[in-house]
C-alpha cells in the first residue's frame, strides 16, 4: 500500500470524523445558543414551577427570547425563584411585564411566556418580574373541574 | 551484560547446556542433557519427529523456561536473564524459523529492513545499501518488491536468513531449513549455510533429520531421541560408531532403538477398548 | 453430577485465567504508548485498516438507521400532532444510544473480527516469535498501533454514524413526510445538550472503541495457533464484544442519564 495515499485517506478520515463532531456540537445541540447568549438576568417568584427546567424556553409573543438559567427556593416564602436569561438585544422590555407558564402542547414541554405591561421603564439586569401565574398543575386542574362538578350537583338539589 | 560475554574465552563453547530438563504437560520432552555447540563451528542436532528440537532452539532463544539445569549463551545464564537483558542478547542470535515466518504485510525489502530500522537509527540510504548486500548474499536481490506470498518456499526461507543474519549476530540456528526443498535449492541453502558460517564468522546450529545435507556440512552432530543425548561426535565419527542409535538415524532404518511410535498403551488394548477410556 | 461440578469448576477457573491475562496484556500494550508517540506512522497505518476500512459500513448504515428513525419517528409523533419534534427523537436516539452502540456493533464485525485473525495468524505463522527472537517485542510492536488505532478510530465513526443518521431523518422527515425544516432543527437544538447528549455520547463511544479492540487484539495474541483456533477466536471477538458493548451500554446509560 501506497505510504502517502495511506496517510491523505486517514487524515481525510479523522477530518471527517472531527467535523461530524463539530456538526453535532454546533447544528445538533444547544451550544451555539448558549454562547450567543450575552444577555441580562430577571428573576420571578412563581408559586409553582412544575415541569419547568433549567434552559426551558422564554418567549414573548411566541418567539423565544431567552432561557431559565436557574431554579430555587425561596425557603421563606415557599416559592420557586426563577432566573430568566434575555437576550441583550431584546432589553426594551418594560419593567411591568408579566410571567406565566404554559405547555406546549397538551403534554408537552414548559416554557415562560412574557406578556409586555405599559411602564415606560425597561427591564435591567437583576430585576425581578413582579406579576406571575404559576404552572398549571394536570391533577389540581382535574380536581377543580369535578369540584366545580359535586357543588354544582349539591346545589342543584 | 554484554561486558561479561566479550572476557568470556574464545575457546569456551558458545551454548553450553547443562542438565537441562523440559516438560509439556505430563511428557518430559528432555531429560536432563548436556550439550557443547562450539564457536565458529555448524552444529547439526538431528532426532526424530517430535523428539524437541525446535523445543531445544526456543530453550536456547530464551523463548521458553526450562523446568532445570542451566543454559549458558557466551558466557550468560538464558534462564536468568530480565526480559530487557534477554532481548540485548537476542540481538546477537539469529533465527530462522521453520516456516520463514516473514511479515506478511511487507515486502521482502521491508522485512529484511525490519530488524534494521526497529534496532538502529541508521538513514534509509545506510539500511538501503545492508538490505542490498544481505539480498546479494542469498541470491534474491531482484526479489526486492516481491510480498511474502509471492515467493516459493524455498525463496522465502532465503529472505527470512537474510534477515536473520540482518543484525550481523554471532550464532545463527536453523530449524529444518532444508525440509520441502528441490535439490537445487537444497543445494543451495547448504552452500548458503556453510559460507556465512565460515565468512562472517558465526556460529550454527542446525536442526534437521535430513541426514545426508546435515552430515555434509555440520561439523559436529547431536543426536536426540526420548529426551535424551543419544550419541554425539564429528560426523566422521558418528558414520564410523558402533552407536545402535547413529546406526539407526544415519542409515534411516525404520526401526531400531528409535521407536517409530508416539509413547501410547497397548496396541491390543487399545483397539479392543470400547472407547469409553479417552 | 460431580463430573458438571468439575466441568463447572474447571471452566469457571480457565475463564478468570483469561481474564487475567487479558488485564496483564492491556497493561502491557498501555505500556506501549510512549514508545509508540514517535513513531506515529505505524498508528496511522493501522487507522487506515481499522478506521478508513470501516467508513462505508459505518455511512451506509447509518443513513439508513436515520432514515429508518425518521420515518417510524414521523409515525409515532403524528398521532400525537408533534411531529415537529421528529429532529430531537432522531437525534437523541443517535447521539445517546444508537450512534455509539450501532457503531461499535459494526466496528466489532468489521474491524474487530479483521484484528482478531491478523493477529491470530500472525502469531500462528510463527511471525509474532520471529520478532521476539529478533529481540522485538510484539506487543508493542504489533498490538499497541492496533490498539491506538481502535481507540482514535471508534469515537470518530460513531460521531460519523450520527451526524450520517440525522442528515438521513431530515432526508425522511423534510424530504418526504412534509415536516417543516426549521422546525427538524430548531427543536433540536432546543432539546439536544451539548454536556448531557453530546459529550456523554462520545464518551461512550471512547469506551467502547477500547473495550472492543482490547477484547479483539487479545483474541488474536490469544488464540490457539491453529486455523480452527485462529477461526474460533475471530468468533470469540464478535461475539464477546456486541455482548459487552450492549451490557456496558447500559450501566454507562445508568449512570450518564
Ligand atoms: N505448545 C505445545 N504444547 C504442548 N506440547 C507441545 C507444544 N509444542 C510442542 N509440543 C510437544 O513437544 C514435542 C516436541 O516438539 P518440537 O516442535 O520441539 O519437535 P521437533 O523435534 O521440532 O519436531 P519436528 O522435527 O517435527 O519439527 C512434540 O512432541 C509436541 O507434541
Ligand atoms: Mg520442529
Amino acid at each position: 500500500m501506497n505510504t502517502r495515499k495511506t496517510e491523505i485517506l486517514v487524515g481525510l478520515f479523522i477530518a471527517a470524523g472531527l467535523a461530524a463532531l463539530f456538526m453535532l456540537a454546533m447544528k445538533v445541540s444547544n451550544l451555539n445558543i448558549y454562547n450567543n447568549e450575552a444577555g441580562y438576568e430577571i428573576t420571578a417568584n412563581f408559586e409553582n414551577v412544575s415541569g419547568l427546567k433549567v434552559k426551558s424556553a422564554v418567549t414573548m409573543a411566541g418567539v423565544r427570547i431567552g432561557r431559565v438559567s436557574d431554579i430555587s427556593f425561596d425557603a421563606e416564602r415557599f416559592e420557586a425563584i426563577v432566573k430568566i436569561k434575555i437576550e441583550s438585544q431584546y432589553n426594551t422590555l418594560p419593567k411591568d411585564t408579566s410571567a406565566s407558564i404554559y405547555t406546549a402542547g397538551l403534554l408537552g414541554e414548559k416554557y415562560i411566556g412574557l406578556e409586555a405591561g405599559g411602564d415606560e421603564e425597561n427591564l435591567k439586569d437583576k430585576d425581578k418580574l413582579k406579576l406571575t401565574q404559576s404552572s398549571l398543575v394536570l391533577e389540581k386542574l382535574i380536581s377543580r373541574f369535578v369540584d366545580s362538578f359535586i357543588d354544582k350537583d349539591k346545589s342543584d338539589k | 551484560m554484554t561486558d561479561t560475554s566479550t572476557t568470556s574465552s574464545t575457546s569456551s563453547p558458545l551454548v553450553e547446556i547443562r542438565n537441562l530438563s523440559f516438560a509439556r504437560g505430563n511428557r518430559m520432552i528432555f531429560d536432563g542433557i548436556d550439550m557443547d555447540i562450539p564457536r565458529g563451528k555448524i552444529t547439526a542436532i538431528m532426532g526424530p519427529s517430535g523428539t524437541g528440537k525446535t523445543t531445544l532452539l526456543r530453550l536456547i532463544g530464551g523463548q521458553i523456561k526450562p523446568l532445570t539445569g542451566t543454559i549458558k549463551v557466551d558466557g550468560i545464564e538464558v534462564t536468568e536473564l530480565s526480559r530487557s537483558a534477554l532481548f540485548q542478547l537476542r540481538k546477537r542470535m539469529g533465527m530462522l524459523f521453520q516456516n520463514g515466518a516473514l511479515l506478511t504485510d511487507m515486502n521482502v525489502y521491508d522485512n529484511i529492513a525490519f530488524p534494521i530500522r526497529e534496532h538502529t537509527r541508521l538513514s534509509e540510504k545506510m539500511i538501503r545499501t545492508l538490505v542490498t548486500m544481505k539480498l546479494q548474499v542469498v541470491g534474491l536481490r531482484g526479489a526486492r518488491d516481491l510480498m511474502p506470498s509471492e515467493l516459493s518456499g524455498g525463496m522465502a526461507r532465503r529472505v527470512a536468513m537474510a534477515r536473520a543474519i540482518a543484525l550481523d549476530p554471532m550464532m545463527m540456528m536453523y530449524d529444518e531449513p532444508f525440509t520441502g526443498q528441490d535439490p537445487i535449492s537444497m543445494g543451495v541453502l547448504v552452500r548458503l549455510i556453510r559460507e556465512l558460517n565460515d565468512a562472517l564468522g558465526l556460529s550454527s546450529i542446525v536442526v534437521s533429520h535430513d541426514i545426508e545435507e546435515a552430515s555434509s556440512i555440520a561439523d559436529n552432530i547431536y543426536l536426540l531421541s526420548g529426551g535424551k543425548v543419544v550419541a554425539h561426535g564429528s560426523s566422521e565419527a558418528l558414520h564410523n560408531s558402533g552407536s545402535e542409535w547413529a546406526q539407526q538415524f544415519l542409515k534411516g532404518l525404520p526401526d531400531g532403538p528409535v521407536p517409530f511410535h508416539y509413547p501410547a498403551n497397548d496396541y491390543a488394548e487399545d483397539l479392543l477398548s470400547t472407547g469409553n477410556s479417552k | 453430577m460431580l463430573n458438571y461440578l468439575q466441568h463447572l469448576g474447571a471452566s469457571g477457573l480457565s475463564f478468570f485465567q483469561r481474564l487475567g491475562r487479558a488485564h496483564i496484556l492491556f497493561a502491557h500494550i498501555l505500556g506501549g504508548i510512549p514508545s509508540m508517540l514517535p513513531r506515529l506512522s505505524l498508528v496511522v497505518h493501522q487507522i487506515y485498516s481499522v478506521g478508513v476500512l470501516s467508513l462505508l459500513i459505518i455511512l451506509v448504515s447509518g443513513l439508513f438507521v436515520g432514515m429508518v428513525l425518521g420515518l417510524q419517528g414521523y409515525n409515532i409523533l403524528v398521532d400525537f400532532g408533534s411531529e415537529e419534534t421528529l429532529g430531537v427523537m432522531v437525534s437523541l436516539s443517535l447521539v445517546r444510544e444508537l450512534g455509539p452502540v450501532v457503531a461499535a456493533l459494526l466496528f466489532a464485525g468489521r474491524a474487530g473480527s479483521a484484528l482478531t485473525a491478523e493477529i491470530g495468524l500472525m502469531k500462528s505463522t510463527e511471525q509474532l516469535s520471529a520478532m521476539e527472537m529478533m529481540a522485538i517485542d510484539p506487543i508493542r510492536r504489533v498490538l499497541t498501533p492496533r490498539f491506538l488505532a481502535g481507540f482514535i478510530s471508534m469515537p470518530l465513526l460513531a460521531a460519523i454514524f450520527s451526524a450520517v443518521g440525522v442528515i438521513g431523518g431530515q432526508l425522511v422527515g423534510v424530504g418526504l413526510l412534509g415536516v417543516d425544516d426549521g422546525a427538524y432543527w430548531s427543536q433540536m437544538q432546543d432539546s439536544v445538550d451539548l454536556y448531557d447528549d453530546i459529550y456523554n455520547g462520545v464518551i461512550k463511544s471512547i469506551v467502547f472503541g477500547v473495550v472492543v479492540t482490547w477484547i479483539a487484539v487479545f483474541e488474536g495474541y490469544d488464540a490457539i495457533p491453529t486455523s480452527e483456533g485462529v477461526s474460533r477466536a475471530t468468533t470469540r471477538t464478535v461475539v464477546h464484544s456486541s455482548l459487552v458493548v450492549l451490557g456496558l451500554d447500559f450501566i454507562l446509560t445508568a449512570i450518564m442519564f
